[in-house]
């Protein structure tokens, strides 16, 4: 990285806002995925003129630029594949603008997602999209990812609740796109940049859609004695149109890992639960509430137990949404996969799971939004070892290959970044990609922005910015 | 003549005369603002369309895919027109899997067939759309036109979950998927809504379906002015129920209705008072839900003083649903010139819609206005005649539109007018920030500039 840079940068945002020692460099080479990659320098900008003229600098060293979040992804999207500039948004983090009245709120890429509820949360209004790392990922990387979570299945992902964006192009261009309102006249550009993952634009404003609470809500806990029950029990769930504001599922060896760590209550001798919830008006919850325990009890559910208060309410959600954390109590490391199959084909697709991990000798636990469809297998494995970490990759690639096979899609809302793009041929063809590409071109045409990700590098797609050796897998410890 | 001749014998030679019209008749019906192409092809699959596509890049002409013609009218008419690639020969489903609640079907599919198919199994697709009874899906898609169900089931893209396309380059492409969460590869399929066919030839698209609902239930309440109906509309909004749809008619729209549903039904028109502003509010659900918001509204009517207010039967509510459903397309045909804006403006500016009002008076012009759902508003003015007067009047009053628009943080477009007022008024509105990015799009999808050159936004 030449020195002129660095010190451009420095009169540029000062030097509190720059990084270039390698001691807190390697603080941004990881993020959730199993990847590492990193940056030669870290910005925090404070402005979207700032954002602007970082880009316009890196340019001029032709330096590759990758934009940050807080690093909770789990796809490798915000690692620095070329090395180059990081451009962390932590510090852009203000809610500019809440208009109740219209429920809308503007906010800058940093802010942290359960801050825009709790910003509103006093109007009865909340922001819906809730990843499991909702007090700690940021808008920017939610909308970089298209990002979803367990209440997606009824109110949709990020692109759902997003109606305007500020942009800056890698030369420098700082852009609008879409309107507050929504509908604005052309063509749908919030829908295309939510969820290009960074490798179009550095987003530096976003306007959401604010979502009114429900009058009423019910959490039900149904436990099961067979998966395959459970499973059975999603499909009839969808197919009787019902649509829960949330239908999750913990197989039972992974319960008993959460409930070690998060005492909610859990059973222990359980083969699977479901975690349901409805929303709605309080007739329609009622009504909801008693089909999905008929349901339920159809598929022989051991037990169905309904949340009597908002403390029992919680108390069953932190079980959900800490269990990665639990399962970090099990091994050196845990391998989130993310992968999507047609509802009603949950039981084969456990199965199979199952198999492949008796197959590479790993434990694997199942804790995912089961209502939609979006597999969350967690490889339990010892990154420090060559053989298991290898297995490892080669179990997800089965299982992902599966959920294609099963006329599914590689990811729900991890997204592709630099974990699958080598998998994206089983989707995509070659005029397909060439139509992606010249997309990604017309905004990012040297690639300067987020190189190696989304595109795989085997089809010889352009990349010419990805280091050799941030390709290589490297021990996470 | 001999250029016709000529095309579609050259076209006959890429897909076999059957698939070809180049007779007189037919090739007006075709016309979009007196534009008549010079052939129409109606291919019968996906690679059949990638063929003529490639025909055209390599003759460097002109496509318009259509499929019922009934919004054609949308944007501005198309700079070139040689081939009019008629859609409605792929009309398969293709996967209809019930049990995800997933559908895969074919781009000239019509409506009103698929929801037949779709009602067997209890679903539907949520895209009550004008010209239901006619339009195809792939229609209903890139026209972007409004659906009078966006308040409860959002918009076309939020169910729109893939789609396959041939691209100005002649290759068949696709993205998204099957599966109703996937975030795999760039959302191009939401570019193709309301694209008016300025990015690809829209062969299949797949959709997450939704179950029928167990009954509906409509709610009407009147006012004697603006300011009542508003206050009542924005308890409605901050009170959080479960709406499929919610508008508020203009009394001059009031009277439009009323004449609308006469055409089939005496049972509601009569009651309807063109005095009045009132606010149409109709919901979905079981039979506990339908009612408990039924007397939640006649609560808040009574709150707000309403001058009167009924929960309509069953089947005035569907005649009443029909009838707004299908304003779009009896709008314009009222008067010999109309011109139908459709403006985005933020809630709770009652001002705004009085200096809507204000404009069309101004220039002495009939107008009408119907707040739509989610602050959708559709506003129309209307001459007697074609003479230069009037046109000079609604342009002047078009631009104030489209000035008000602005200055409201909204935006504005004029779906309809005739094309002599189109030739005086740019029907996008001002220049967006984010043409150069809309630029950059569409040359990636149509690199020669063959799809609808012209129709869209900043000439695209």
């Amino acid at each position: 990285m030449p020195a002129s840079l660095l010190r451009e940068l420095n009169s540029l945002l000062g030097s509190s806002n720059v990084l270039d020692k390698i001691e807190d460099l390697v603080l941004y080479e990881y993020d959730g995925s199993v990847e590492k990659a990193r940056p030669d320098l870290v910005v925090f900008p404070h402005t979207t003129e700032d954002v602007s003229r970082i880009v316009k600098l890196a340019a001029k060293y032709n330096v590759p630029i990758v934009g940050r979040g807080s690093g909770t992804g789990l796809s490798g999207g915000a690692l620095a594949r070329g090395g180059g500039i990081m451009i962390v948004f932590a510090r852009m983090n203000r809610i500019l603008e809440l208009d109740l009245e219209n429920a809308r709120a503007v906010v800058q890429p940093g802010v942290v997602n359960l801050d825009i509820t709790r910003a509103v949360e006093h109007a009865g209004l909340y922001f819906a999209p809730d990843p499991s790392s909702q007090k700690s990922c940021t808008i920017g990387g939610n909308v970089a990812e298209n990002a979803g979570g367990p209440h997606t299945l009824a109110y949709g992902v990020t692109v759902n609740h997003v109606t305007a964006l500020e942009l800056v192009l890698p030369d420098g261009e700082i852009v609008r796109v879409g309107s507050k309102h929504g509908d604005a006249p052309g063509y749908d550009l919030c829908g295309l940049f939510v969820g290009s993952e960074g490798t179009l634009a550095l987003v530096t404003e976003i306007t959401v859609k604010l979502t009114r609470k429900a009058e009423a809500v019910k959490t039900l806990l149904a436990i099961f004695d067979a998966v395959d029950d459970a499973s059975r029990t999603v499909a009839e769930i969808t197919a009787r149109g019902i649509t829960p504001a949330a239908c999750e599922m913990v197989d039972g060896w992974t319960l008993c890992a959460i409930e070690d760590y998060i005492h909610a209550g859990f059973p222990r001798d359980s083969a699977a639960i479901l975690l349901i919830e409805v929303e709605g008006l309080r007739e329609a919850v009622e009504a909801q509430a008693a089909a999905v325990e008929d349901v339920c009890r159809t598929h022989h559910a051991r037990e169905v137990r309904i949340a009597k208060d908002d403390r029992e309410r919680d108390l069953l959600w932190k079980g959900r949404k800490n269990a990665f954390g639990a399962l970090g109590r099990l091994a050196p490391s845990n391998y989130v996969l993310d992968g999507v199959i047609p509802r009603s084909k949950l039981p084969q697709a456990l199965q199979k799971i199952s198999q492949i991990g008796k197959k590479y000798d790993f434990a694997i636990g199942n804790i995912f939004h089961a209502g939609d469809g979006n597999l969350h297998p967690i490889v339990l494995y010892d990154p420090r070892d060559p053989l298991q970490f290898g297995n490892a990759i080669a179990a997800s690639h089965e299982i992902l290959s599966y959920c294609v096979e099963l006329g599914g899609a590689l990811t729900g809302e991890h997204g592709v970044g630099m974990e699958k793009n080598e998998l994206m041929p089983l989707l995509f063809s070659d005029a397909d990609f060439d139509l992606m590409r010249r997309v990604h071109d017309a905004c990012n045409p040297d690639s300067s922005l987020n190189p190696g990700k989304i595109f795989p590098l085997s089809k010889g797609c352009g990349e010419i910015r990805v280091r050799k050796q941030a390709k290589a897998h490297s021990a996470k410890v | 003549m001999n250029a016709t001749a000529n095309l579609a014998s050259r076209l006959e030679s890429v897909l076999g005369a059957h698939r070809i019209i180049a007779a007189e008749a037919e090739l007006r019906e075709y016309a979009i603002d007196g534009m008549v192409p010079n052939a129409i092809v109606r291919p019968a699959s996906a690679q059949e369309a990638a063929e003529v596509v490639r025909f055209a890049i390599a003759e460097k002409l002109a496509i318009v895919a259509s499929g019922s013609r009934s919004k054609l009218d949308l944007g501005m008419p198309p700079a070139r027109y040689d081939i009019a690639l008629d859609m409605t020969g792929l009309h398969e489903i293709a996967h209809f899997d019930p049990g995800d609640l997933t559908l895969s079907v074919d781009a000239g599919m019509p409506l009103r067939q698929l929801a037949n198919v779709l009602a067997e199994k209890g679903q539907f697709l949520p895209l009550a759309v004008p010209c239901h009874e006619t339009s195809t899906v792939a229609g209903a898609i890139a026209s972007g036109i409004d659906s009078t169900l966006r308040k409860q089931y959002g918009t076309a893209r939020d169910f729109l979950i893939g789609a396959e396309f041939v691209d100005g380059n002649g290759a068949l492409c696709k993205s998204g998927g099957r599966v109703v969460k996937n975030v795999t590869g760039y959302d191009l399929h939401k570019l193709l809504i309301g694209s008016l066919g300025t990015l690809a030839v829209i062969t299949r698209l797949n959709f997450r379906t939704f179950t029928l609902p167990q009954t509906h239930g409509g709610y009407l309440a009147c006012f004697s002015n603006l300011e009542d109906a508003s206050a009542y509309r924005d308890a409605i909004e901050k009170s959080g129920l479960p709406l499929a749809n919610l508008e508020t008619f203009s009394p001059e729209m009031v009277a439009l209705i009323s004449a609308a549903l006469r055409e089939t039904t005496t049972e509601l028109a009569g009651r309807l008072d063109p005095a009045k502003w009132c606010v149409y509010a109709s919901s979905e659900g079981n039979e506990a839900v339908v009612p408990r918001i039924a007397r939640d509204l006649q609560k808040l009517a009574k709150e707000a003083a309403a001058d009167g207010s009924e929960v309509l039967s069953a089947s005035a509510d569907v005649h009443l649903g029909g009838v707004l459903r299908e304003a779009f397309d009896w709008l314009r045909w009222t008067s010999p010139i109309v011109a139908l804006f459709r403006l985005a403006l933020p809630q709770g500016t009652p001002g705004a819609l009085a200096g809507l009002q204000g404009e069309a008076q101004e220039s002495s012009l009939r107008s009408a206005m119907v707040v739509r759902a989610a602050g959708f508003v559709y506003f129309t003015m209307f001459a007697e005649s074609e003479d230069d007067s009037a046109l000079r009047a609604i342009e002047k009053a078009a631009a104030h539109v489209f000035a008000l628009a602005a200055a409201s943080q909204g935006h504005a477009t004029l779906l309809h007018a005739p094309l002599k007022l189109k030739s005086r008024v740019n029907v996008w509105g001002p220049k967006r920030a984010d043409l150069g990015m809309m630029q950059r799009v569409k040359h990636s999808f149509d690199p020669q500039n063959i799809f609808a050159p012209g129709r869209f936004v900043g000439g695209i």
